[in-house]
């Protein structure tokens, strides 16, 4: 087995997905000469040529609407925002035309679109540069929300991406960009839709995605060595479609749960995940589901984001107020 | 500002052929019998909108009343396995490429459905009512369209108004860069909703093109005959490698906005009196009649085409059924979310309760 980081494997994925049909484009500000800004389509431009890694003028929304216009020319394009905080201008494409094409045409249309998006905060970026930006997609009906968490999925989820017939926001966590697997490429990884039980517990879940997964894991290692619970981590792996079984029968099994996203709290997944398991498995709760998430408030200055951001000590602290209720 | 002297014009306003150095009609008589039978058609589409918005049959209807020479000349320059981006007042450029696929767009405005149709089956791309949006679509398919070597191209359909989104803007500028064969046709009719083009813009729409690196054309939209050629030229050298090319046709909305707007609020008499006298049909007719290929035998024909369209349209609408509640969610998804599916299920059982009760 080969050591490989994340971006290594999306590099892979993108050019294996190339490989396989001709149709698949990538487009993007700096993704051709540079190879992108985190190098995740390096070498490609090289190997395939300008009309299928292309140089665009620096224009977010041009960059949608024009990945629009190739997917109805038959083209399955996969344009990148260069970052969270860049991704808005585009909002307007996405939300008006991406997500609604295929129905506002009675299902004639496909829209074959990944939008590759890094996110999310932890590396001491300048503002504007450590967003996440998940809910206002994943309340856009007709987009998939996939954000993977190992190098594996990364792979397999955008593979799967780019041959999906529907439109995906492809969230990528940038702090975990160059965390390293050990997994022999190709791999194929569950479905998009399913989640993920990473780790067994039975006194806690911790619902964790994206850029949280190594955090809520290295909480439950923790609570484990302090003798402080047995934490089940499930991670969801893709935000649109939910895996709601899964949520619902980890509840169910350790009767207590804790979502962890580094999103505001307000209106995010923790509120989706808190009421569907809440409907589903009111029951089996010995407590109601918790929150530990980012504050709701802009994205702060980085010398103040690791107070705003989960980490395993306020994951922890989350857990033992479920555990005391 | 609204016209200049550069303004491509073939047709007087007492319908003599003028003659123009870069753009010539070559159409032939009964093409250009034809194109006459279009523009009545395209008008006798738009009053029976209104008449069928009036009586509530649609739920809102934006006519396309005197932009009908805009729309059928520009629409009669391209070809079958070209594109059309339509905004959402283009009902003319649909009839003239898809025929009685206008009934999708009376389907619209009703109510009925969303856009409803196939993009692919007559090239044309859904009507797309966030302003300026579609013109990127274009390019997008544009650039595609040149990276197969196909020798297409794509019209992008908008307004003056639609020419201050940014949007149309990144289109201009992404279009020169790629040199795609994208013909971007603005039909400025003078007003965006309420506002006048003295509030929109300081420079004429068509020069802006030359600071995005490509020619403009100002054309006299409600001369069909000019239109046409202006399109046809900006076409061909689109589909010959050429890239893209901005034309301008000057024109007017003689009506409201949509049926929901009171343009008396805005506009005076005496601009629309004078406008109306410019109208493009009789200026058309006139041009007909003077070469002698009007007659009473093709008005007669060309008002029967009229009265058997509007008819179908009206019949069509007036037995139009409501859609089936499935469309709700039946199309969203290619590989719809179970989430999604368990909440339809659940609205059948709602729903499932009163079909018990009745």
């Amino acid at each position: 087995m080969a050591q490989i980081t994340m971006a290594r494997a999306l590099n892979t994925a993108l050019r294996d997905a190339m490989e396989a049909d001709d149709r698949v484009v990538l487009l993007g500000e700096d993704v051709g000469t540079l190879g992108g800004v985190f190098r995740i389509t390096d070498g490609l431009l090289k190997d395939f040529g300008e009309q299928r890694v292309m140089d665009t003028p620096l224009a977010e929304s041009a960059i949608m609407g024009v990945s629009i216009g190739l997917a109805l020319r038959g083209y399955r394009p996969v344009p990148e925002m260069q970052f969270d905080g860049f991704s808005y201008p585009a909002l307007d494409q996405i939300i008006s035309h991406l997500a609604k094409y295929r129905n506002r045409s009675a299902g004639a249309q496909p829209m074959p679109v990944v939008c590759r998006i890094p996110y999310g905060g932890a590396i001491g970026a300048v503002e504007h540069h450590s967003e996440s930006p998940e809910t206002i997609y994943c309340h856009t009906a007709g987009l998939k929300v996939v954000t993977p968490s190992s190098a594996a999925d990364a792979y397999s989820l955008l593979r799967q991406s780019i041959e999906s017939d529907d439109p995906v926001i492809f969230l990528e966590p940038k702090r975990r960009y160059w965390a390293k697997q050990e997994v022999d490429l190709p791999v194929e990884t569950e479905p998009i839709g399913r989640a993920r039980v990473v780790r067994e517990g039975s006194d806690l879940t911790l619902v964790a995605y994206g850029p949280m997964v190594k955090v809520a894991l290295d909480a439950a290692e923790a609570a484990q060595e302090e003798g402080a619970g047995s934490l089940e981590v499930i991670d969801l792996r893709t935000l649109v479609p939910l895996d709601e079984q899964t949520l619902v029968a980890s509840a169910a099994k350790t009767g207590r749960m804790v979502v962890v996203h580094e999103a505001p709290q307000f209106l995010g997944m923790g509120a989706e995940v808190a009421a569907r398991v809440t409907e589903a498995a009111f029951f089996h709760l010995e407590a109601p589901v918790l929150r530990c998430t980012g504050l709701d408030i802009p994205y702060p200055p980085a010398r103040l984001e690791e107070a705003h951001l989960p980490g395993v000590d306020r994951v922890l602290w989350t857990v033992q107020r479920s555990l005391d209720f | 500002m609204d016209q200049t002297d550069e303004q491509v014009r073939l047709l007087g306003e007492d319908g003599t052929l003028l003659q123009h150095d870069t753009y010539k009609v070559d159409l032939g008589d009964d093409e250009l019998c034809d194109l006459y039978r279009q523009l009545v058609v395209v008008r006798r589409i738009d009053v029976e909108g209104n008449n069928l918005q009036r009586q509530g049959q649609l739920g809102i209807w934006a006519p396309c009343l005197g932009q009908e020479a805009a729309q059928v000349g520009s629409a009669r320059a391209l070809r079958p396995d070209d594109f059309v981006f339509p905004s959402y007042r283009e009902h003319g450029v649909i009839y003239v490429r898809a025929g009685m696929e206008v009934l999708s767009v009376l389907g619209l405005f009703r109510g009925a459905t969303l856009s409803g149709w196939d993009p692919q089956r007559h090239k044309v791309a859904q009507y797309s009512i966030p302003i300026g949006t579609q013109a990127l679509h274009a390019v997008g398919y544009a650039v595609g369209a040149k990276w197969d070597g196909a020798e297409v191209c794509a019209v992008a359909y908008f307004g003056d108004g639609a020419t201050s989104e940014g949007d149309v803007s990144e289109a201009f500028n992404f279009a020169a860069v790629h040199s795609a064969p994208v013909v971007f046709f603005c039909q400025n009719n003078q007003w965006a909703i309420s506002v006048p083009l003295a509030k929109q813009m300081a420079a004429p729409v068509y020069k802006r093109a030359f600071g995005f690196g490509f020619p403009g054309v100002q054309v006299d939209g409600n001369d069909v005959l000019a239109v046409y050629a202006v399109t046809r030229v900006a076409a061909d050298r689109a589909r010959e490698g050429g890239g893209p090319t901005l034309v301008e046709a000057i024109t007017y909305r003689l009506g409201a906005h949509t049926t929901t707007d009171d343009p008396t609020r805005y506009r005076t008499s005496d601009e629309l009196d004078m406008w109306k006298a410019r109208e493009p049909i009789g200026r058309y007719r006139a041009f007909l009649e003077r070469t002698g290929l009007w007659s009473e035998e093709l008005e007669r024909d060309v008002q029967a085409e009229a009265d058997r369209v509007a008819g179908e349209v009206r019949s069509t609408v007036e037995s139009m059924p409501d859609p089936p509640l499935s469309d709700l969610v039946d199309h969203v998804y290619a590989d719809p979310p179970a989430t999604l599916l368990a909440q339809w299920r659940q609205l059948q059982e709602f729903e499932a309760q009163f079909e018990t009760e009745a």
